[in-house]
């Protein structure tokens, strides 16, 4: 959970939303800087979306500063078995999100902090606003070595990237956001953030691998809470604000109408899974049964992450012919998710002859299938 | 396309398709180089290059990652019509017009440059937007909220979902009163349109703020069908712009659907009877906190688990098996209990092997790991085979008596309704609260017959109602 600062206060935010959607012109601030109260990734994406989708952004910046329990995110068109490990993700409960934004994959901990910057479409600009956390950063820590790259990076000691940024414009709103490593786990970034499926061709974005620090590390006087309260000062200064952090919680309808609408789509499979670009698979595996090793070869299409063309070779008659294609023809058109394929393999099971050869070679092949996915 | 061209315009006369046809293919050709006018009376719209505007940053050129719309397709201002990639920015990029689109001039993954035309729309001529007019810049709303829609030079405000309701109906927007904010059209207003036209009264409107246009600030006579409508209430169904939606069926319920229909072969015969758990009920409340001091969730299942299993010992056939030519019965030797879980994807049956050799406590156990599996989706293939027998917990979402299919190749199944609390007579005629749930036993009447299912039924319900006597059974 965020710390409550002294310098924080839950202010009427709902008077000053529903001014902004208004029209309202602001005669004192030209910013305003808001933190959310939920680690929950999908909540604080919706956030995001929301003030993009309803704030009036014409005389008013918005910084938005958030934090998720572990968590991977993936770009807008970007393949996550392209990216990282799927199944060490699920083995240790970590969320899947896709954001809206393009760019990268990242590993979100509460030891990292992410950070947004709204603005219209005309004032976008993403280089003044990793200056602004460069600046902060020196205030905080005059000695470190901190610079932004022309890939909008910010790199530690000119090797370590600490940062990664992303964007999205809309039609007249646009927002620039980046993550921060303070303190996060390196070692579960970096062995999730690791893909071990092959044979994947597709036209999604890929992500470029970089060593990471965290900033923790060269001073541990550099937490989570001081950098955002320092990242915050600084936005207030270079925006002639008050520094005063609003609160803001993703789960109330009542400020943010329509806010849980959009948690929801971005939880969905159909988000997270099914605006995966067009790929195919196409590789081959060896399972051992008693004491023989077979080779199998898969090709698959998937598109909007379900199975389109489902290509399996197998040596003849390892299984009867019947039940291979049964196997095809169930496939095509299911989603690409071990737990689809278990419960479709493990169903279909109960209509065979009841031959426990069968069956064990059977389970095989759909357990090796499923590791693809 | 002459045939799409006559369709979408309003008020075409046929012969003029011909010549349609023919400006059509010169648009296509031309379509670089001029803007085209129309100065004739036909009413089809202007083909306009929609161009690429500038992403800020000094970019030049942006990926096309995903299109929103087709060739064909129509679209409103403000629609989103694709998505570009640019240096990690992602860009919607949104119509400046109301038409239909004829052509994308990139696929996917094509490289799409700043300045350069994007699509051609083809405009509704009637609207008169000139191409070139630049976009009036109002603050952001959702897509979910209002587009502008220019009518001979007045700005009506209304929802995708009215105007296409208005449109639907042949209805002018500029003809519409708005009694929402800013004149706004709203839903109700067109309904109200539509009822004048017909002389219908509609239902009252949910929502307190509107106020239909009343008929008295129009300075107009009482005619005789305002006259006819107060005295014949009509009811008139609600214009409902609702469309059927056809999926193919996929994935896991393709399965399902076989397994299914494999059931059906089966011939089902149904038994079922009441249970008293008023005293199950009460060991229950004792065990749980005992239960999960060793982190175990207690529910009733186990319990029901254990006493099938403790049944099957003494009535084997129920957890047989018949082959497929119906000649050979298979007798299990393990009890591998499935229990029915309902799940996000639907039913999955995940099963507790061993039930046999199992203990109350560790059928618990084993069942809170294959729920929280369950939950999460990551059920194995070995927790969903292997089943022998089956139980249905439907009563957790409601119901008494059911009629269960079974699950091949099994051979029985039983569906337990919810516990309620009843009125019952004991031994000496009093009425006492017992807690009372129902069992729908299905079982294969080909290997299974009526006395066999009923006895095998009482025991188990003899275990329940005493569980106690689970207790000679303790090894």
């Amino acid at each position: 959970m965020v710390l409550q600062s002294s310098l924080k206060n839950c202010l009427q935010l709902p008077c000053i939303l529903r001014t902004s959607k208004a029209g309202f012109r602001s005669t004192t601030s030209g910013g305003l800087i808001i933190q959310s109260v939920s680690n929950d990734v999908y909540q604080n994406l919706a956030v995001e979306d929301w003030i993009h989708d309803h704030m009036n952004l014409e005389n008013r910046q918005v910084l938005f500063l958030w934090r998720n329990s572990p968590a991977v995110v993936i770009g807008r068109h970007q393949n996550p078995w392209q990216e990282f490990n799927l199944r060490l993700m699920r083995q240790k409960n970590i969320k899947l999100a896709r954001r809206r934004s393009g760019g990268g994959t990242v590993y979100h901990d509460l030891g990292n902090i992410n950070l947004t910057f709204f603005t219209t479409r005309k004032k976008y600009e993403r280089m003044e606003n990793l200056k602004l956390i460069v600046k902060a950063l020196k205030a905080l820590c005059p000695q470190l070595d901190v610079r932004v790259t022309d890939r909008y990076d910010i790199l530690l000691d000119g090797q370590y990237k600490i940062s990664g940024t992303a964007a999205k414009l809309g039609r007249t709103a646009a927002y620039h956001h980046c993550t921060l490593l303070c303190n996060a786990d390196k070692f579960v970034l970096s062995s999730v953030l690791k893909s071990p499926y092959k044979g994947l061709k597709s036209n999604a974005t890929p992500s470029v691998p970089a060593s990471v620090q965290n900033l923790f590390e060269g001073d541990p006087s550099l937490t989570s809470e001081v950098l955002l309260d320092a990242i915050a000062e600084e936005y207030a200064v270079q925006h002639q604000i008050d520094h005063r952090i609003t609160l803001i919680n993703p789960g109330d309808e009542a400020v943010l109408p329509g806010i849980n609408n959009k948690t929801e789509e971005l939880q969905s499979w159909e988000w997270v899974y099914g605006k995966t670009p067009k790929f195919s698979v196409s590789t081959c595996f060896n399972m051992v049964y008693k004491d023989s090793v077979i080779d199998v070869k898969v090709d698959m299409d998937v598109k909007h992450g379900k199975i389109e063309v489902c290509r399996i070779d197998l040596p003849e008659q390892w299984l009867p012919p019947a039940l291979c294609s049964e196997l095809v023809k169930s496939l095509t058109g299911s989603k690409f998710c071990p737990n689809e394929t278990t419960t479709l393999a493990t169903t279909l099971l109960r209509v065979f002859p009841q031959d426990d050869e069968l069956h064990s070679r059977w389970n095989l092949l759909c357990e090796n299938m499923i590791m693809l996915m | 396309v002459c045939i799409h061209r006559v369709r979408s315009c309003s008020s075409i006369r046929f012969i003029k398709s011909k010549y349609v046809c023919v400006f059509d293919k010169s648009a296509l050709k031309f379509s670089h180089q001029h803007r085209l006018f129309r100065t004739s009376a036909v009413s089809c719209g202007q083909i306009v290059q929609f161009k690429l505007s500038d992403i800020g940053e000094g970019i030049t050129e942006v990926t096309v990652k995903e299109w929103y719309i087709k060739e064909g397709d129509s679209v409103s201002q403000f629609d989103s019509i694709c998505e570009v990639q640019s240096d990690k920015a992602s860009v919607t990029i949104t119509s400046r017009y109301d038409g239909i689109i004829r052509k994308l001039h990139y696929n996917l993954d094509e490289i799409a440059y700043v300045g350069k035309p994007l699509v051609d729309i083809e405009i509704d001529a009637s609207k008169g937007v000139s191409p070139e007019e630049d976009v009036v810049e109002t603050p952001p709303m959702s897509h979910e909220e209002h587009t502008h829609q220019e009518i001979k030079g007045h700005k009506t405000l209304a929802t995708p979902a009215v105007r296409r309701l208005a449109m639907e109906n042949n209805i002018k927007l500029s003809e519409v009163v708005g009694t929402g904010k800013d004149n706004r059209i709203l839903k109700e207003d067109i309904l109200n349109y539509l009822a004048k036209q017909t002389g219908a009264i509609l239902p009252p409107s949910p929502k307190a703020e509107i106020i239909p246009p009343s008929p008295k600030s129009e300075t107009v006579p009482e005619t005789p069908k305002d006259k006819a409508r107060k005295t014949v209430p009509v009811s008139r169904p609600i214009v409902f712009s609702g469309k059927d939606k056809t999926e193919p069926i996929t994935g896991f319920h393709k399965a399902m659907v076989k397994t299914m229909s494999a059931a059906l072969k089966i011939p089902h015969f149904g038994y079922c009877d009441e249970i008293d758990l008023t005293q199950l009920v009460q060991l229950r409340e004792e065990l749980k906190p005992l239960a999960e001091s060793r982190g175990v969730k207690l529910s009733f299942m186990p319990f029901f688990i254990k006493a099938a299993s403790l049944g099957l010992l003494q009535y084997p056939i129920l957890n047989a098996s018949l082959d497929e030519s119906c000649q050979n019965v298979t007798y299990k030797a393990l009890h591998n209990i499935g229990v029915a879980m309902d799940t996000e994807q639907g039913l999955i049956v995940p099963n507790v092997k061993n039930v046999q050799i199992c203990s109350v406590f560790e059928i618990a156990a084993e069942l809170n790991r294959l729920q929280s599996l369950g939950s999460a989706g990551q059920l194995g293939t070995n927790d969903l085979t292997g089943g022998t027998f089956t139980l249905s917990n439907i009563g957790t979402i409601g119901g008494t008596y059911t009629k269960p299919v079974i699950l091949p190749p099994e051979v029985a199944i039983g569906a337990l309704g919810k516990i309620q609390v009843l009125p019952r007579f004991n031994g000496k005629g009093e009425v006492f609260k017992a807690q009372i749930m129902n069992v729908s036993w299905s079982a294969d009447h080909r290997i299974i017959d009526g006395a066999t299912m009923a006895r095998f039924s009482n025991l188990w319900k003899s275990y329940l109602e005493n569980p106690a006597s689970m207790l000679l059974e303790l090894k």
